[in-house]
């Protein structure tokens, strides 16, 4: 193994790995705030446990999304030196941004809102959960600033072999940030709403706490529906942009090795061949393509063998194909979860507001504990859409990923530690699900059962010290 | 008059010393429940007094790094992939750190606590180490080639010189820390933490002294910047001994705010004594990455100084009224949320 694939294989994992928490973060803190608003605004209890219960799920989530998102910062520097050095100048300012204006503000008024319950006047105490809805907002949008550069370099200019910014207000109204943005924060919203659902459904076949999950499920359903008719929506425009800043990747995830006749058919399915560059066994839809790329039924796609001929007069020799399996099926992959998500938004959000939610089916209801994962792959697979289907550059057109590895960090060092992160996240994940797991069966009213005051001394001791606590 | 990457150096020096006197206590009761909680609640107590602020503090530390990554990127390129094993150890204690806070008291089951406990204990005393260990040895100087890469040997980075200055933040930071949790506790668990502090005063006192000595033979501070950094030993010799005048009175708000302002002199003077240099080569002065030449381009750091110094009231203001929510002292009968 070569430092440049274990960096890769690192990158990806702890990526990825964060990126399941991460939006969950950002659509439970949105449910809470709404929950607690109508809780400050109806004066309702059930409100009230309503936003304690699903803010405790939250804070489980939120506190192994901040972790490890420490390690992201950290990444670039110690994996990735050479591109710290060449887009430092660029890629650096959104980062610091990021934490400036974002993480200061979650950090602190999610500590507030933790502990503030009897501190702090109901106005307040809601004005908190809001600062941290806007504080994971404001997170996503720099961060995203950030990777558009990478997807769609603008604002700076090449100075002593590196890049220098040069139009900070460019940086973030690029076109890239626009279209990814709002696809991302809906996506985050959906995860939110359908987790809710999820817990709400598992509940209500449960007859457990039936009016507080019915509340939540017909809550969360409409954040539901909305997003994910919004993550349609703001997904095609980037489908459009990408034609025209990214053609290489639109051309691999859809797996069109020669430019397309006109109008441009959309393949669902095929057995994708890259050492030939030919597809077999190919199904398609007829001008769906021309639709997806310009929202009309004309126009051909061009394909990556006269891609490859372009790049190679633009950049020198090289492989500018990405590795177009992976991205074809992860772009299918995001569109299935995203179709199915919608299927179920709408009948669910018909039967809320028919009042017929307890009277449905339990398939639908199993269908919807099942939806819990959709989000979940949906946004993975956009993701590894998005960055596989960008290489061999890590800057298009500027930096190939294979440039921007540390030339002072060995293989060893990297293997040692991927196992070390992979393990810790690893434990970190089944202790986050079992929590989860059991703050569900616990339920909305579950009381703390009063700690009963041990006598025992020293943590170290013979007993560990817990000699009088209870199982 | 300041230039830009003067003014941004100066910043970063702002955060590292906001995070070592605001982190520095939360590392320092994260070691105290090791030492005076005694009973179960009392350790809750003792993570409950840092609940609502470690996540904030800790986010100093995180703007540090943007802020170097964004204002010096050779001197962020350089350090974290030089010192890629110890940050490797850094980032796995953060991680447990952080979860173990919020997962201990989930569940009332014996080894569940006791794991998280441990994990609390061990990476609040391996922090602040790992981060002495570091400082001491951008002033010590590492093997910076003239492609401004750092491939360190294990003696680069562990030695003498740069163990003392790993021990003398980890007990730095652990009075610290006794003195805030003297501030928000009553009671037994009070007096325990104020008895401790003022045990430590005198080893404290030494090992800072010894590792002034040896800053003084073992680095080129002293030479580069003399009267300043003698004013700085002098200022933190200072506060250190009405720190140990307050402890005795059992007046334990002034004697945090001494040891606060032990470790801001600290590091500030690891700044001074640094500057223009941000990481000394032990290859020759020519290979130093320095303030200009390891920084970013005018147009990034003008932008970047609008933006933070617009950003940055805001923040204090908040985090200075979350201080001021949380004053109250923790008692038996409070709802403990950690």
């Amino acid at each position: 193994m070569d430092p440049i694939m274990l960096s890769r294989i690192q990158y990806a994992l702890t990526t990825i790995f964060h990126f399941f928490f991460v939006p969950l973060s950002i659509g439970l803190v949105l449910l809470v705030a709404i929950m607690e608003t109508l809780y400050v605004v109806k004066g309702k209890e059930v409100y009230k446990t309503m936003a304690k219960f699903w803010g405790k799920l939250f804070l489980i989530n939120f506190a192994v999304g901040v972790v490890t998102g420490i390690l992201q910062e950290f990444q670039f520097g110690m994996n990735w030196s050479e591109y710290s050095r060449f887009v430092g100048d660029v890629f650096g300012a959104p980062l610091a941004v990021e934490a400036l204006l974002a993480f200061f503000m979650e950090s602190t008024f999610i500590g507030l809102w933790i502990f503030g319950w009897d501190r702090l006047s109901k106005k307040v105490h809601l004005a908190c959960i809001w600062l941290v809805f806007v504080g994971t907002f404001l997170s996503a949008l720099w961060i995203l600033a950030a990777n558009s550069f990478m997807q769609h370099p603008v604002g700076f200019e090449i100075n002593n072999g590196r890049a220098e910014m040069n139009d900070f207000f460019a940086l973030i109204t690029n076109g890239q940030l626009l279209v990814e943005f709002p696809h991302t924060i809906f996506g985050a919203l959906m995860t939110g709403a359908f987790v809710v659902t999820g817990i709400s459904a598992y509940k209500l076949m449960k007859k457990q706490d039936v009016e507080i999950f019915r509340k939540s499920f017909n809550i969360a359903i409409i954040i539901g529906l909305v997003s994910s008719l919004g993550v349609a929506f703001s997904g095609h425009f980037q489908a459009q942009y990408l034609v025209e800043t990214q053609p290489m990747k639109m051309a691999a995830s859809e797996g069109t090795w020669t430019t397309t006749e006109d109008p441009a058919p959309w393949t669902v399915v095929a057995f994708i061949d890259p050492n030939k560059q030919e597809n077999s066994r190919e199904i398609k839809i007829p001008g769906l393509l021309s639709y997806l790329s310009y929202s009309k039924f004309s126009g051909s796609v061009k394909g990556m063998k006269e891609l490859q001929a372009e790049y190679e007069q633009t950049y020198g020799p090289g492989d500018y194909i990405p590795p177009v399996r992976t991205t074809f099926w992860s772009f299918r992959i995001m569109i299935a979860a995203g179709g199915l998500m919608i299927l179920l938004a709408i009948y669910g959000t018909f039967l809320a507001m028919r009042r017929k939610l307890e009277g449905a089916g339990k398939w639908f209801m199993r269908l919807m504990v099942f939806a819990i994962s959709l989000p979940f792959i949906a946004n993975t697979s956009g993701w590894i859409m998005t960055e596989v289907g960008r290489q061999p550059w890590t800057v298009f057109g500027y930096m190939t990923t294979s440039a921007g590895v540390s030339p002072n960090v060995s293989a060893g060092q990297i293997l040692f530690s991927t196992i070390a992160f992979t393990a810790a996240y690893t434990v970190l994940g089944i202790v986050m699900v079992y929590l989860f797991v059991r703050e569900i069966k616990a339920g909305p009213y579950a009381v703390e059962k009063p700690e009963e005051h041990d006598e025992s001394a020293d943590p170290f001791g013979v007993d560990g010290g817990y000699s009088v606590v209870t199982k | 008059m300041l230039s830009l990457s003067e003014l941004w150096f100066l910043l970063i020096a702002v955060l590292f010393v906001g995070f070592f006197f605001l982190e520095g206590f939360d590392f320092g009761v994260g070691m105290s429940t090791a030492m005076i909680g005694k009973t179960d609640r009392e350790r809750r107590t003792l993570i409950n007094s840092i609940g609502p602020f470690w996540d904030g503090n800790e986010v100093w530390l995180i703007t540090a790094g943007g802020a170097m990554f964004a204002a010096f990127p050779h001197w962020y390129a350089t350090l974290f992939s030089g010192f890629y094993l110890p940050l490797v150890v850094v980032l796995l204690a953060l991680i447990g750190r952080g979860v173990a806070f919020e997962f201990r008291s989930k569940m009332r089951h014996e080894r569940w606590r006791k794991t998280w406990d441990i994990i609390i204990i061990v990476s609040s005393a391996l922090l602040p180490f790992l981060f002495g260990v570091v400082f001491a040895t951008l002033m010590k100087g590492l093997p910076i080639d003239a492609q401004m890469q750092l491939r360190p040997g294990f003696l680069d980075i562990v030695n003498p010189y740069t163990v003392v200055g790993g021990l003398s933040v980890t007990l730095l930071c652990l009075v610290h820390g006794l003195l805030f949790a003297s501030l928000r506790t009553v009671g037994d668990l009070r007096e325990r933490a104020l008895n401790l502090a003022q045990k430590l005063m005198l080893p404290l006192a030494a090992i800072l002294a010894i590792y002034a000595v040896m800053t003084y033979f073992m680095t080129d501070v002293f030479a580069v910047r003399g009267w300043a950094l003698w004013i700085m030993v002098v200022l933190g010799a200072a506060s250190l001994g009405l720190a140990a005048y307050f402890v005795r009175q059992k007046r334990e708000a002034w004697a945090f705010g001494m040891t606060g302002a032990v470790i801001a002199i600290a590091f500030a003077s690891v700044f001074i004594g640094l500057f223009p240099r941000v990481m000394v080569s032990s290859m020759g002065s020519a290979f130093d990455l320095t303030v200009y030449n390891a920084s970013s381009g005018a147009y990034s750091l003008k932008v970047m100084t609008i933006v933070a110094c617009t950003l940055l009231p805001f923040v204090l203001g908040y985090q200075i009224w979350s201080y001021y929510i949380f004053r109250k002292r923790l008692n038996d009968h409070h709802h403990l949320e950690y």
